[in-house]
């Protein structure tokens, strides 16, 4: 299915989302849409279910009902090869990183490239891993375990990973939690980098701010399972809705 | 939403178990499945096995060469009752073979190995590696499954082989400082009564436990639950579900190869 998505073509569409874990309503009809080329930010208190829409979007859970339709395909409906080409087209970066801690970081990231791109050459393979190695910064790890990465260098190994197999989403699960502020800067500039070089669509889910302002097209606020309010920074702050503003302000007090 | 609600149909905790076995069913299904489609990861297996000789062998070599002697020396006086200690080395060997090796070999295996690969699935499910893997467009199941159950079925003939070779070396320790027989002697006298068909009732046994370990093992890990909890309950159920399994397999098979034995 290749299809040619020009700019501001919805590339994710989610409509009427709904998502319960036994008696947890966790999405309550969730609408979105994203278009070509735009970084949107997902912003919402822990457990609202942030992780849970975007791993609906690659087929890891499979929503109770509404439609999620990434690249023109219904995700719940794809199976084996369509969910694998589907999936070859989505980077995910993980909360936890989730790297796979036997391997060094040249086999986390030699892992999914061999699998999916048969017969390349030892030294096609070594030019790739360094070259998204390089983008993120982190040449010199390339022998190291994850073990011994810092938290910041695993979110940057984790999202080279996915970068690996040039993809044309990107979807981002906090990347930058638990990370001190000169290295969330750099992660949202690393964010804004794989934009334009990749020329991807992402979702970036964040507590933070700054890191909405910085990489965000445009902000949806997650609140009691649904999207309340979408728009850019200003639009989305602009707002009399206590809890909104709450957020906001806790954010920029801390 | 009140759709939500689960129905029982036979009461819960019976429920719940027959939706474990249908669980496990799959499982076990989608082994044989994916095992033959697709690349094979050779690389994975071979370093599988190794994984599974270097965690085991030590302890083998031990519990093999003590059993071996211990039984013999167990053995001795009810034997030389009836002047008949000669007997001793192929009394030793059938029993070694037979039925000693192969059980020793599985219970430690599933002991080192079962639960190390529960726990090792176990923590890749918990730490979403194993997602990670299933969104990188890469099929978890074979690479971390298929390979650690094929490794299995492997490797621990092998090390049964060695199991039994180490137990004897213990009993001619133990003949040969008691009745000084020579290594010649006891190992001729040893083989003689052994037939192809013990060997192969003990090659059968050692695959169908080291499946069972395999397969039991990866599936407590693959389906671990969420949090670190999760990976200490998939590596303690790897352990006991596949010795209880193991303890079935041996009453089916030893009733099995009696049929064949006339
Ligand atoms: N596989 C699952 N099974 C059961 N419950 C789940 C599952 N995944 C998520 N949940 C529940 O859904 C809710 C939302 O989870 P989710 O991980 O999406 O939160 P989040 O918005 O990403 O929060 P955080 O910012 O802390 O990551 C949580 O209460 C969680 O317990
Ligand atoms: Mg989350």
């Amino acid at each position: 299915m290749e299809e040619d998505f020009k700019p501001g073509e919805p590339v994710i569409e989610v409509r009427d989302l709904y998502k319960s874990f036994g008696d947890l309503h966790v999405l309550q009809g969730v609408n979105l849409t994203v278009t070509k080329g735009e970084n949107m930010v997902v912003l919402g208190r822990s457990g609202t279910g942030k992780s849970v829409l975007i791993k609906i979007m690659v087929g890891l859970l499979k929503q109770d009902r509404g439609d999620c339709i990434v690249l023109g395909q219904e995700v719940s409906k794809l199976e084996g090869n369509d969910l694998r080409d589907l999936r070859l087209k989505i980077g995910f970066s993980f909360q936890n990183s989730a790297l796979y801690d036997s391997m060094t970081v040249r086999e986390n990231l030699e892992f999914p490239l061999v699998r999916n791109i048969p017969n390349l050459t030892r030294a096609e393979i070594d030019e790739q891993v360094e070259y998204v190695l390089d983008a993120v910064g982190l040449l010199q790890t390339i022998n190291q375990v994850p073990a011994e990465l810092s938290g910041g260098q695993r979110k940057r190994i984790g999202i080279a990973r996915t970068l690996i197999l040039k993809p044309e989403i990107m979807l981002y699960d906090e990347p930058t939690a638990g990370l001190d502020p000169i290295t969330c800067l750099e992660i949202n500039e690393l964010i804004n980098e794989v934009k334009e070089k990749y020329q991807t669509t992402s979702i970036i889910i964040t507590h933070d701010l700054t890191c909405a302002r910085e990489t965000g097209d445009r902000i949806a606020m997650l609140l009691d399972g649904k999207f309340l309010k979408t728009g850019t920074f200003e639009e989305v702050f602009d707002t009399d809705e206590e809890r909104i503003k709450s957020f906001y302000d806790y954010n920029f007090i801390q | 939403m009140s759709a939500n609600k689960k129905q029982f149909v036979y009461g819960k905790n019976l429920d719940n178990a027959l939706l474990a076995v249908y669980d496990a069913y799959v499982f076990f299904i989608r082994f044989f499945r994916e095992v033959f489609r697709g690349r094979m990861e050779f690389q994975e297996i071979v370093r599988q096995c190794y994984a599974i000789g270097n965690r085991s062998l030590l302890l083998i070599s031990l519990t093999g060469f003590i059993t071996g002697m211990v039984f013999t020396k167990q053995s001795r006086p009810s034997l030389s009752e009836f002047g008949a200690t000669s007997w001793l080395p192929s009394l030793v060997a059938i029993a070694i073979v037979r039925a000693l090796a192969p059980l020793v070999t599985a219970l430690i295996s599933a002991g080192k190995i079962g639960s190390s690969i529960g726990a090792e699935l176990g923590s890749m499910r918990v730490t979403e590696q194993i997602d990670a893997m299933e969104v990188s467009a890469v099929n978890p199941f074979k690479f971390l499954v298929v390979t650690r159950v094929v490794a299995c079925t492997i490797a621990i003939p092998v090390l049964m082989f060695y199991c039994s070779l180490v137990s004897l070396l213990g009993a001619f320790l133990n003949v040969t400082l008691n009745e000084g027989t020579s290594f010649i002697a006891f190992f001729e006298n040893a083989f003689e009564q052994i037939t192809f068909l013990d060997i192969w009732t003990s090659v059968a046994k050692a695959i169908a436990y080291g499946f069972t370990i395999g397969i039991v093992g990866s599936y407590q890990g693959y389906n671990a639950s969420k949090g670190t909890e999760g990976v200490g309950k998939a590596a303690n159920s790897a352990v006991v579900t596949s010795m209880f399994l193991i303890f079935i397999e041996e009453v089916i098979i030893v009733q099995v190869s009696n049929y064949f034995r006339i």
